[in-house]
């Protein structure tokens, strides 16, 4: 009997969506377990919405941000139609009713479907037919970054509704570009999702530097082309086009109307099975407890592990969530923030907790650090590079906190007491044991006792002790001490014997 | 006093040796009892070496005359003579073949043989015991290298440049490269640049590039591969590429985008550990230099990604335009002595000299011709090393073993299993000079020259061919290889007994032949050139004229009319494949094959230290060397130790799922706390492979040395009996 492979249907081919179909493929190179038909709504090939932040700010171009070539569906024998979108679920029959017309019959059913961009009730935003009004752009997908770039040319004004992630990378990246940008922020302090009120002020210190425009605790009441954007604080911005970035919601509908569980959300357990054992959910779309969406690493995550369990590659894999690390990808500014970020007020109080902190706004450095039992439970790094990197890895491993908690909070270790400055060691100060040509491991030991010995000058140390005959690099050094023992006084201590002989 | 090079690793430094009159008195090390001179070393002025040698050359000479030295075959343990230990072996493997097939018999050879050997190797083992099993510890050095180089250029020679050429660099990029430690004169090349290290520790090397104004980058080991592609990817969005080289001189950008278009920098740093600063600041600082260089060494290879890993960083070097570009390049620093020419001339499983495949019809026909036998009679592609060492004493494997120049009981990864394995043999011969590891384990013992006394040609790390010079006569009961591999072949009369001539420069003359149209081309290059002290890289084809006649007569470097003068640089033309174009290969991260977990929270390394080569068999038994590093140690971070309650100067226990290895606590601030380093030259209870891991590179068969999960713990050595 010859086996039938199962049919795998998959709504959506963004980022998540695409890794899902890759992951399968992975697992199952040839197609003898699963077929695999994918459709997206989109009319592209799939593209790294990561990256439009980047094309925003000129370092990519729209086509080097596709995840795919042409050729890749057939290569891979996956059933690709694009411009196509799942538009109803028949859970009873296994099928899904496309926008083509057509219908298409699934053993599982993948939902990728993303989110979308929320738009603000803001008078204004929206056109008569709903559609986004006359100088106004959402960020979120490839059309969107297009959209941006007409409105918004060098020397133009744009205000950024919204000051999170999303809207102050666009913010960079436009004033990279030469545009005026204003941002404007409903809430007291920037990114308040991840960080703390003294971090946010450092990083609007730093935006306002860069020439951001930064208006927090302001909400945006109106917009046209002919006036601009009035503010609830009474101002007006004469701004050219308005660019909202004011947060996503899940694209759930469908899995809704279909009565699948969803809360802000499709519902999934750790299988990343929704509440119908045959359809499952990826993603932005998915509501997984414990996990923050929004950001692609968890649904590469997700993706793999479902591809795990729909191949029976690994039928025990499970998604426990993940560590959320934000970063923001802006250039001039270097921003990581992970896990809790405790209030100003509360911290240390609390048992088993410690909370570090350096405040240094007039140097847009900033950098908070929790522990709890010596494990690190959030951390915010802003002007910190280094530490950012460290604290992530140590974030991410979960491993004890290093002793040196300074060192962690600063990304280096603070030099020595009365600490030498590196390198230019007067020769006395050596111990007989400090190793001065590690090419043939001759200590200053060593050269002293051959130049009590006769070698008093370098030319003859070298030939006693092969010292500077490696790389060379020692040879200012071991004359350095050849000079200091010729200058030495009778009696002085460099002419003493040494200590536990020429080590 | 005789010109040569020193014995140990691919730098080849220039020495000369001279022999001194003895004084009177007993003489312990001589093996006949009788007064013998005393043979001393100095370093010589060679464009690698400048006139410096590190404490491993200086000492070399102690060797000659050690106490220690196996100047008689041992059979079983007992000395013998040579017809007996001879004729054992040959009865034996006649035996084997009769009852088992010639793929009963497998050889081992070794990255420290000369060109001469590896040649009389390969085929000793093609056309004497018509098998498929041969391989050799190059596996364990530079197959990931040679895979990418290969894939990449269309031809893999370590350097494509001579090393002066780093002279005038302005920045020189070392990835997983350590030369403080392995090839220390090395460095006296690097002064003028600005130096990146790429390392998980503060080696050496980290130290005295940040001392002099250079930068350190510090990935968690197995994780090079995401490194080099959130650089590949910062090349492009900073606007680095080169897009005129791109178009004129490469093909595959767009597929090796792809990938790395995934790699933003954020999602790389995450991975290895490096700040997207310093990526940034390192890509800026490659994309402004006038002369730049990225080399690569065993730190970034030897792992199960190793190929693919390599690829990452060519793939950067091209997107820079560096690669054939008078003034900039990448490289791979090779390890061993003869590392390179170990690697072309048949002595690995799929290979025929001059660096040919042995499954391509036309390099049989061609090998198959010059040794006058019939090319449906050589063998195909054998096992790799790790394979071949696993298949041992397996039903299907090898029933014997001959082993020249490697000591892999201490070498190959995972040792308890291939000591082992090396047991369950019904044959194993082991040709060394000192009773190794390996050879206490074999049931013949074959005493072999070493460096000083012996002539044949070496290839450094840059192609080019160097004379080694005998200077003084072996020990009694000491014959060389070549001479072993000829009186082996006689004996198991398979072939014609010429066809395995004992004289270096006649087994070198018929491998120029076997190697010429091959990319790695040795025709036109002789002993009477390369005395008359011509710098000859390959490929050197013979031409119209005479390449013999090239020598005495003419000054030093003048090959004269009509004569090839080698190639000291490759690719400033064009690149090796077919199209002239260098070629970008689509690599994706995937982290080592054992990740850390709770029972097995640390990622050891190994890795090389000064005072010491390969595993030790050697140095170990040099005075000087072993008071330096008298034993082993492990790196770990004062918090790691103390976490595991252990001290620095304890004797610990490092453990992972295959064995423990013993070794001193050396507590060092600057390792990761997530990482402990182990040196892998010492045996015995100490053997930093019982820890590592034998998962291979798919396509180079690299086992995975450089990161496996391993745990850390007191050991309490039990009392002295």
């Amino acid at each position: 009997m010859t086996q039938v492979s199962r049919r795998i249907v998959v709504a959506g081919y963004g980022m998540v969506g695409a890794r899902f179909v890759e992951e399968l493929r992975r697992r199952d190179p040839d197609g003898r377990r699963v077929r695999v038909s994918v459709f997206g709504a989109e009319p592209h090939l799939a593209y790294n919405r990561v990256l439009l932040s980047t094309v925003l700010a000129g370092g990519l171009s729209q086509d080097a941000v596709r995840l795919h070539d042409r050729g890749w569906a057939a290569k891979h024998r996956v059933d690709l139609r694009t411009g196509v979108s799942v538009t109803s679920i028949d859970r009873a029959a296994r099928r899904v009713a496309l926008s083509d017309g057509t219908d298409e019959p699934f053993d599982e059913l993948v939902l990728a479907t993303g989110s979308c961009a929320w738009i603000p009730p803001t008078d204004g935003l929206l056109g008569e037919d709903g559609t986004l009004a006359e100088g106004v752009a959402a960020f979120r997908d490839i059309d969107d970054c297009a959209r941006i770039l007409r409105l918004a040319r060098p020397g133009s004004r744009v205000a950024v509704l919204g000051g999170g992630l999303l809207g102050l990378e666009a913010a960079r990246g436009l004033t990279g570009r030469g545009v005026r940008v204003s941002v404007l922020h409903p809430v007291g302090h920037l990114m308040e999702r991840q960080l703390d009120a003294g971090a946010g002020a450092v990083l609007a210190g730093t935006l306002t530097r860069l020439g951001v425009d930064v208006r927090l605790g302001v909400l945006a009441k109106r917009w046209s082309m002919a006036t601009g954007l009035e503010c609830d604080d009474g101002t007006t911005l004469a701004v050219d086009a308005v660019v909202v970035a004011a947060g996503v919601r899940p694209e759930d509908g469908l899995a809704a109307e279909a009565g699948i569980a969803c809360d802000r959300g499709v519902l999934v357990d750790d299988t990343l099975t929704t509440s119908d054992d045959r359809v499952h959910a990826v993603g932005d779309c998915a509501r997984h407890p414990g996990t923050v969406s929004g950001l692609v690493q968890p649904g590469w995550e997700q993706a793999a592990v479902l591809a795990d369990l729909l191949t029976g590659s690994d039928p025990a894999a499970r998604y426990r969530g993940t560590p959320v690390v934000t970063r923001l990808k802006a250039r001039d500014i270097d921003l990581a923030a992970v896990g809790e970020v405790l209030d100003h007020e509360c911290g240390s109080g609390i048992d088993g907790v410690e909370v570090l902190r350096l405040d240094d706004p007039s140097r847009g450095r900033y950098a908070k650090l929790v522990l709890r039992d010596d494990r690190l439970t959030g951390a915010i790094m802003i002007g910190s590079p280094d530490a950012a990197a460290n604290v992530i890895q140590l974030y991410d491993s979960g491993a004890p906190a290093p002793e040196d908690r300074l060192a962690l909070l600063l990304g280096r270790a603070l030099p020595p007491e009365s600490g030498v400055v590196g390198g230019s060691v007067s020769p006395a100060q050596l111990p007989a044991t400090a190793v001065i040509c590690r090419c043939n491991t001759v200590s200053k030991g060593k050269l002293v006792a051959a130049w009590r010995s006769g070698a008093t000058s370098p030319a003859a140390l070298a030939r006693a002790t092969r010292a500077g005959t490696g790389c060379g690099s020692c040879q200012q050094a071991v004359a350095g001490i050849c000079e200091w023992l010729n200058s030495a006084e009778p009696g002085s201590p460099a002419l003493r014997p040494i200590e536990g002989g020429a080590a | 006093m005789t010109a040569t090079h020193c014995p140990y690793c691919a730098l080849q430094c220039g020495m000369t040796v001279t022999e001194i009159r003895p004084s009177a008195g007993p003489h312990p090390g001589s093996a006949d009892g009788r007064p013998r001179e005393v043979a001393t070393v100095e370093p010589r002025d060679f464009p690698t070496n400048a006139g410096g040698l590190c404490q491993k050359g200086w000492t070399a000479a102690e060797l000659l005359d050690h106490p220690e030295r196996l100047t008689s075959p041992l059979l079983h343990g007992e000395p013998v003579g040579w017809p007996e230990a001879l004729g054992h072996i040959a009865r034996r493997l006649t035996a084997l073949r009769a009852a088992h097939g010639p793929d009963s018999v497998a050889v081992f050879g070794g990255g420290g043989l000369t060109n001469e050997k590896a040649y009389l190797l390969g085929k000793f083992a093609r056309v004497a015991l018509g098998t498929s099993q041969i391989d050799y510890n190059g596996r364990f050095c530079m197959s990931s290298a040679a895979a990418a180089g290969n894939r990449a250029f269309g031809v893999d020679r370590g350097l494509p440049f001579p090393v002066t050429d780093l002279d005038d660099a302005d920045v020189v990029v070392l990835a997983g490269a350590n030369v403080a430690e392995t090839m220390p004169p090395l460095l006296s090349h690097l002064r003028g640049a600005r130096q990146v290290v790429i390392d998980p520790r503060y080696s050496a090397t980290a130290r005295q590039a940040v001392e002099g104004g250079g930068l350190h980058l510090r990935p968690a080991p197995g994780t090079d591969l995401a490194l080099a592609l959130g650089m590949l990817h910062l090349a492009v969005v900073d606007g680095h590429l080169d897009a005129d080289y791109l178009a004129d001189r490469t093909t595959g950008f767009d597929a090796a985008w792809r990938v790395a278009a995934r790699w933003w920098p954020e999602r790389a740093e995450r991975v290895c550990g490096v700040s997207v600063a310093e990526m940034r600041e390192v890509v800026r600082l490659l994309a402004d230099a006038r002369s730049r260089y990225l080399l690569t060494a065993r730190g970034v290879e030897q792992h199960a990604q190793g190929v693919d890993t390599v690829s990452a960083w060519i793939n950067l070097t091209l997107a820079l335009g560096m690669p054939g570009r008078p003034g900039n390049g990448f490289g791979t620093i090779t390890g061993q002595g003869n590392g390179q020419g170990g690697r072309e001339h048949g002595q690995k499983a799929d290979q025929l000299p001059g660096y040919r495949r042995i499954d391509d019809p036309a390099a049989r026909e061609h090998v198959a011709a010059v040794w006058g036998v019939d090319p449906a009679s050589l063998p195909g592609v054998g096992r790799s090393a790790v394979e071949l060492l696993g298949a041992l004493g397996m039903p299907g494997g090898p029933k014997a073993l001959l082993v020249f120049g490697s000591n892999p009981v201490v070498s190959a990864p995972d040792a308890h299993r291939v000591r082992e394995r090396l047991e369950s043999l019904e044959l194993l011969v082991v040709a060394d000079f000192f009773r190794s590891e390996t050879a206490a384990l074999a049931d013949v013992v074959l005493p072999v020259t070493q460096w000083a006394e012996e002539e044949g040609t070496m290839t450094n790390l840059e192609g080019r061919v160097l004379r080694r010079r005998r200077a003084r006569r072996p020990p009694p009961g000491v014959r060389t290889d070549l001479q072993v591999i000829s009186e082996l072949a006689g004996l198991l009369d398979t072939a014609p007994a010429a066809a395995f001539p004992s004289d270096p420069e006649a087994v070198f003359t018929e491998l120029r032949a076997a190697s010429a149209g091959g990319p790695a081309d040795y025709s036109g290059i002789s002993y009477p050139r390369l005395d008359a002290g011509e710098a000859l890289h390959w490929p050197c084809p013979a031409t119209g004229g005479d390449p013999d006649a090239g020598g005495n007569s003419r000054p030093c470097g003048d090959p004269g009319p009509g004569v090839h003068p080698g190639t000291p640089r490759l690719f400033l033309d064009a690149f090796a494949h077919p199209d002239g174009r260098a070629r970008f290969f689509p690599v994706d991260h995937v982290g080592p094959a054992e990740p850390p977990d709770g029972e097995y929270p640390l990622r050891a390394t190994t890795g090389r230290v000064l005072a010491h080569y390969q595993s030790g068999a050697q140095t170990r038994r040099v005075a000087e060397l072993a008071e330096t590093v008298p034993e082993s140690y492990v790196e770990v971070h004062p918090d790691t130790a103390r976490r595991a309650g252990l001290v620095d100067g304890a004797p610990a226990r490092v453990v992972s799922r295959r064995g423990a290895a013993h070794a001193v606590v050396r507590c060092v601030p600057t390792m990761r706390t997530d990482t402990v380093f182990l040196p892998f030259h010492f045996g015995g209870e100490q053997t930093a492979n019982f820890v590592t891991n034998d998962a291979l590179d798919p396509i180079s068969r690299m086992p995975e040395f450089k990161a496996c999960a391993v745990r850390i713990e007191p050991f309490a050595a039990p009392p002295h009996t």
